[in-house]
């Protein structure tokens, strides 16, 4: 017998188990509902009056909610175990009459007791996020998982700092930045995070301090570094959605890799004067088999036929439209709502102010992605690209 | 056929600016091909030294990629567009 067996078994010998039907009857008699389940689940729903504690601060918490030690408590969680272990802990703070609720919130939404479904939001963020919560796509389970959310910019240059902006104004609560550069004049034709009184300081700096002003509540990670094979996936580590802004072929390949690696979807996006593309690199989408960036482009053209950005130039709001179809993207796989540009290619062309759409497939051959393959392992990305 | 070739904007170099040329052809490889004779060296910024295309370029008839149909072999029908799309790094720093 498992050790959690054997403890769940002792716990069952001390502790009463009630029904969901009793637990409500005790509730209406004084008991308190003392549920204690992570605050996703009780985005979904929760008994009417329960106190919603959550585990891990429990003990930190329950005095202040129930400060009678004589008083009832009814501990729920989603199954009945976690609140076996949560009742004990009750317990043995000096609550004296305790039932744990067998079966759960599921048992009690099975039986047909009733439901509400708290706000996860304060008052503040409600104001914030209002057009948000209007939207039946979005609402609070939405913005709940918003700000619970982690998007790492490659990049905080003319694809990186539009996207940003919305990403932090849409409350995504967590993002992170990664760019060894510091602003120069010639960036500001386009890069909009950055300021004329910013010339000179580092891009990460200049980027958290726009976005911190914006929203407050979005706490936003900074790596003012390159991105190397070295550092990669300790940056990466985490976040939901990589959005690529990034200018060079070699951070290309390296945040392709890094993404297929570890199944993150690879929100890209380039500009090249008056044209863009956009697309989503996620061979991991479980709706839509589609390609990752070596499947569409298995090698990089030689440094001769890649006229870089400086050289070609771009009209500065153009980075703008492809950084915020970025943001979009982003924003609806966060929300896992409509169709993403999964195994599709978004091409705009500013001047003819047309877009049109080409279809990806995915390389079934393709070293990195293709289904059964290990991971090669990341490859010297300057050599690889500059060999081409 | 009468086909219409997009060019992308790096190589519009080639093509004197032309955003599209048109022509006549019954395979993506003839249109190269006619595309090459009115148009010099751009030929070599799209098939390699065998002759196949390039892996940083791609070609498409329509929407379709020509890798998921019959590669150049792909036969061409009247009106259809040709687009060249090669890898794009920027991204602006």
């Amino acid at each position: 017998m498992k050790a959690k067996d054997r403890t769940l078994a002792e716990l069952r010998a001390r502790i009463a188990e009630v029904g969901p039907a009793e637990a409500l009857a005790l509730q209406a008699r004084g008991a308190a509902l003392v549920d204690v389940r992570e605050a996703d689940e009780i985005a979904q729903g929760s008994p009417p009056g329960a106190l919603r504690l959550g585990r891990g601060f429990l003990e930190l918490r329950i005095e202040d909610a129930v400060p009678d030690f004589d008083q009832a408590l009814v501990v729920m969680c989603n199954g009945g175990t976690r609140s076996l272990f949560a009742a004990d802990s009750l317990a043995r703070m000096g609550y004296t009459t305790l039932y744990s609720m067998a079966g759960g919130f599921a048992r009690w939404k099975a039986e047909g007791l009733p439901v509400e479904r708290p706000s996860a939001l304060g008052a503040a963020d409600r104001e914030r996020y209002a057009r948000h919560l209007a939207i039946p796509e979005v609402g609070e389970a939405g913005q709940a998982r918003l700000l619970a959310a982690r998007v790492l910019l490659v990049g905080a240059g003319g694809l990186g700092c539009p996207a940003a902006v919305y990403l932090a104004a849409a409350g995504v609560g967590t993002l992170g930045i990664v760019d060894p550069d510091v602003v120069e004049r010639s960036n500001l034709q386009r890069q909009i995070l950055h300021a004329e009184a910013k010339v000179g300081l580092p891009k990460v700096r200049s980027a958290r301090q726009a976005l911190e002003a914006l929203n407050p509540t979005v706490r936003v990670d900074s790596y003012e570094e390159r991105l190397s094979s070295a550092n990669v996936e300790a940056i990466f580590a985490g976040y939901d959605v990589v959005v690529d802004g990034s200018d060079n072929f070699p951070t290309r390949y390296l945040v392709n890799d890094a993404c297929v690696k570890l199944g993150i979807p690879n929100v890209h996006g380039s500009v090249y004067r008056f044209d863009g593309q956009a697309s989503v690199f996620w061979p991991g989408y479980a709706k839509r088999r589609g390609p990752c960036y070596r499947c569409l482009y298995p090698a990089p053209p030689p440094p001769e036929f890649a006229p870089s950005c400086m050289e070609a130039g771009v009209l500065g709001v153009l980075p703008g439209v492809i950084g915020l179809i970025e943001a979009v993207e982003t924003i609806k796989l966060l929300l896992d709502i409509g169709d993403p540009l999964v195994g599709r290619l978004l091409c705009y062309d500013a001047l003819r102010a047309e877009f049109t759409e080409l279809a990806l497939a995915p390389d079934p051959h393709c070293a990195y992605c293709a289904p059964g393959r290990t991971f090669p392992g990341y490859v010297d990305y300057e050599r690889f690209c500059h060999a081409a | 056929m009468s086909v219409r070739i997009r060019i992308p904007t790096p190589l519009r170099g080639y093509t004197a600016g032309a955003a599209e040329v048109d022509l006549e052809a019954a395979t993506v490889a003839e249109a190269i091909a006619q595309l090459a004779a009115r148009h010099e060296g751009i030929a070599e910024r799209l098939l390699d030294e065998a002759g196949r295309p390039r892996a940083f370029v791609n070609l498409y008839v329509g929407t379709h990629d020509v890798r998921t149909l019959a590669g150049l072999a792909t036969p061409l029908a009247d009106g259809d567009v040709v687009s060249i799309v090669p890898a794009v790094a920027g991204g602006t720093r």
